[in-house]
């Protein structure tokens, strides 16, 4: 009899146990809405790659969000109505974006923001054009927007892949490089940078000697390296995000090669650095203004934007924000902007988009046209080298 | 050529150990209760967060060691009591779909606990990787061969050398009479769980300066780590470690001379090989042994 008590009391604390971590992990992945019930709203969604493997991207970019809807609120919102913003998780995932955004249009919101990564960005897009939404993605694949006369409903604001390897290309001819190897990451970002990267090279006569992947979840990437020390190439560009990309760099070190090693902008965030532990010590970058706000001189016209925005992320969150965080900044404000002149109507919403000129942002200056919807060019990007685990201008 | 050859052998070396130890763990279990624990590679995720969060927090290294090692015993031993001991007369494959319920609470609670974020934690120690011929090491893949091979060395012992061995080895073959020897199986399964919590959660340690650990590293190293472990026939600690090794070794080798792309399709292939060489398969063999 004791013994039976025993088993059920044991059990029942295991039943309580896995019944909080269900709950409260349900929670977690729950939705976050903010705004005010009840009154009329412009009802705003978004999409953001929380947790999984694109967190280190999608977090901050659900904090910057939050403070934006709370500041506009309090300062009465837009045009006295007050925004209700949705964000909801994706979890790295393709199919989990579109059932998100799905969720997101029977709320019946006039856009959609997201989502961090370009995978789960080109999963939402055969939906928001078919229902006809104007969406507007923080991730960087040239894919999401072009060819503009399928996407027409789709913008961007993180520099599209071609602005990047501009700058990479510029920066390997200026050091009289010639012959590259390239490893990237196998999924819709790397992939997008490589077919980017692949044709503008052979434009600019640069030969890639060695071309390699990797998996998102691997751990070890030194044999594609050992092919490339083996090569003739005088430079490595990696297109990847942390993890792997710190991990790939860590590989890189420790198998003594000594050639430069160029990263995307994708590892634009501290968490990179603090992942190599060290061996990101030297790796070059191209990198939007923000990381390096400071060091930008005063007549570059996003200078105060990008200013008043380090100072209220921080005095929120306690921490500096990172590019990812201004893509947020810079969907989230054209989206307003446009709301502003158009109002709760989806289709005037994408055209005013679509006229943006001179929009100042986080990102860069954006430009858009019928036939660009990305709309920043080179100069909002700079090249930056890793010092004592800082970034440092290079130009 | 030779060079490029022999990092190949080292990187698939350090990767086979990796698999090799969870392989161990899992055979070990195996071994002593008939049951496939998939919460294996779990223990080795927590083991791993809980030194990083340890160590982030300013305790020293061996403390941070011994102490996640420690908390994960407990908690393999708790779940033990809770979870298996309780559904022991229930068949096998309950018994392993009870443990794939574990695996995902406790991966539930460590993205409660740790988030989404990556951690890393400093290699054991210093210095840059040793050249050998050309090809690198890092001293983190000797601290990883040394403790698979002290893990190898100690359940050798303990299956073959002692009395406990033996009468885990008998308690699986037959329960009953195993009892009327004397031997209580429950304490045997407590003992088990607790050991491969324990030594999941060394692994988890060791390895995490070089994979760095996340709250759902688990999952994949437990099936890398099934697969070493089917490679090796699931219940000989030594075929284990053999197949973690030709796996990790093979994986390297396909990455570096044919293309990254095929390296889990390889993993795949001989899991596939294996079972369809021996018909009876891994479910077959477990529904002849109970706790």
């Amino acid at each position: 009899m004791k013994g039976t008590l025993k088993r059920v009391t044991l059990s029942g604390l295991l039943i309580v146990l896995l019944a909080i971590s269900i709950i409260t992990g349900g929670c977690a992945s729950e939705s976050d809405s903010t705004g005010v019930p009840g009154e009329e709203t412009y009802k705003i969604g978004a999409v953001v790659d929380i947790s999984g493997n694109s967190s280190s991207l999608g977090i901050p970019e659900r904090d910057t969000l939050q403070m934006l809807v709370d500041n506009l609120n309090e300062n009465g919102g837009i045009n006295g109505t007050p925004v209700e913003l949705t964000i909801l998780d994706n979890k790295s995932d393709e199919t989990q974006a579109v059932l998100a955004v799905k969720t997101l249009l029977e709320k019946d919101v006039l856009a959609v923001l997201g989502c961090s990564s370009s995978g789960p960005s080109m999963a939402m897009i055969n939906t928001v054009q078919s229902e006809k939404v104007p969406m507007i993605s923080m991730a960087a694949a040239s894919g999401i927007v072009e060819p503009v006369s399928d996407r027409q409903w789709v913008f961007k604001t993180a520099q599209s892949d071609i602005v990047t390897v501009n700058k990479i290309i510029k920066h390997l001819k200026e050091k009289g490089i010639s012959e590259v190897a390239f490893l990237y990451m196998n999924n819709a970002y790397g992939d997008g940078g490589r077919q980017t990267f692949v044709s503008a090279a052979e434009e600019s006569g640069i030969e890639i000697v060695v071309e390699d992947k990797f998996e998102a979840s691997d751990k070890d990437m030194t044999p594609q390296l050992t092919r490339i020390k083996a090569s003739q190439a005088q430079a490595l560009i990696i297109w990847a995000i942390p993890p792997s990309a710190s991990i790939v760099t860590k590989n890189f070190k420790d198998l003594g090669l000594s050639i430069p090693l160029i990263h995307s902008h994708g590892v634009g965030n501290q968490k990179f650095i603090e992942l190599a532990q060290g061996a990101a010590e030297g790796v070059i970058l191209p990198i939007g203004k923000l990381a390096v706000a400071s060091q930008i001189p005063d007549s570059d016209p996003q200078k105060e934007v990008l200013e008043k925005y380090i100072s209220d992320y921080t005095e929120r969150y306690n921490s500096p924000p990172v590019s990812f965080g201004g893509y947020a900044w810079d969907a989230f404000n054209l989206l307003v902007k446009a709301i502003e002149t158009a109002g709760p109507d989806r289709e005037a919403i994408r055209d005013e988009l679509e006229k943006t000129q001179g929009f100042i942002g986080i990102s860069g200056v954006f430009n858009m046209s019928p036939t660009d919807h990305n709309g920043l060019d080179e100069d909002s990007m700079v090249l930056v080298q890793i010092e004592n685990n800082e970034w440092k201008l290079l130009e | 050529m030779t060079g490029q050859l022999l990092q190949l052998l080292f990187t698939g070396l350090t990767l086979g150990s990796i698999y090799a130890l969870i392989g161990l763990t899992l055979v070990t279990t195996f071994n002593v209760t008939g049951i496939l624990n998939l919460a294996q590679g779990e223990f080795v995720a927590i083991g791993a967060l809980l030194a990083v969060s340890m160590y982030a927090a300013g305790l020293p290294l061996p403390l941070t060691f011994a102490t996640s090692i420690l908390i994960v015993a407990a908690l393999a031993g708790f779940l033990e009591r809770c979870a298996i001991q309780t559904a022991r007369r229930a068949s096998a494959l309950t018994l392993i779909i009870i443990t794939l319920g574990l695996s995902i609470c406790l991966r539930g609670l460590a993205l409660l606990i740790w988030g989404t974020d990556t951690y890393s934690l400093p290699a054991f120690s210093g210095g840059g990787p040793l050249i050998i011929a050309g090809a690198a090491i890092t001293p983190q893949s000797f601290w990883i061969f040394g403790l698979t091979a002290a893990t190898l060395a100690g359940l050798y012992i303990f299956f073959e050398l002692t009395y406990w061995g033996k009468a885990v080895k008998a308690s699986v073959i037959n329960r009953t009479a195993a009892r009327l020897m004397g031997i209580n199986p429950g304490r045997l399964s407590l003992i088990a769980f607790i050991s491969s919590g324990a030594l999941g959660a060394a692994a988890g340690i060791f390895i995490a300066p070089v994979t760095m650990s996340t709250y759902d590293m688990g999952f994949m190293l437990g099936v890398k780590g099934f697969v070493a472990a089917v490679i090796g026939g699931l219940n000989n600690v030594g075929g284990a470690v053999l197949g973690g090794i030709l796996l990790g070794v093979l994986e390297s080798f396909s990455a570096g001379l044919i293309s990254s792309g095929l390296k889990d399709a390889f993993a795949i292939i001989i899991l596939l090989v294996v079972l369809l060489a021996r018909p009876q398969g891994i479910i077959g063999a477990i529904s002849e042994r109970k706790i």
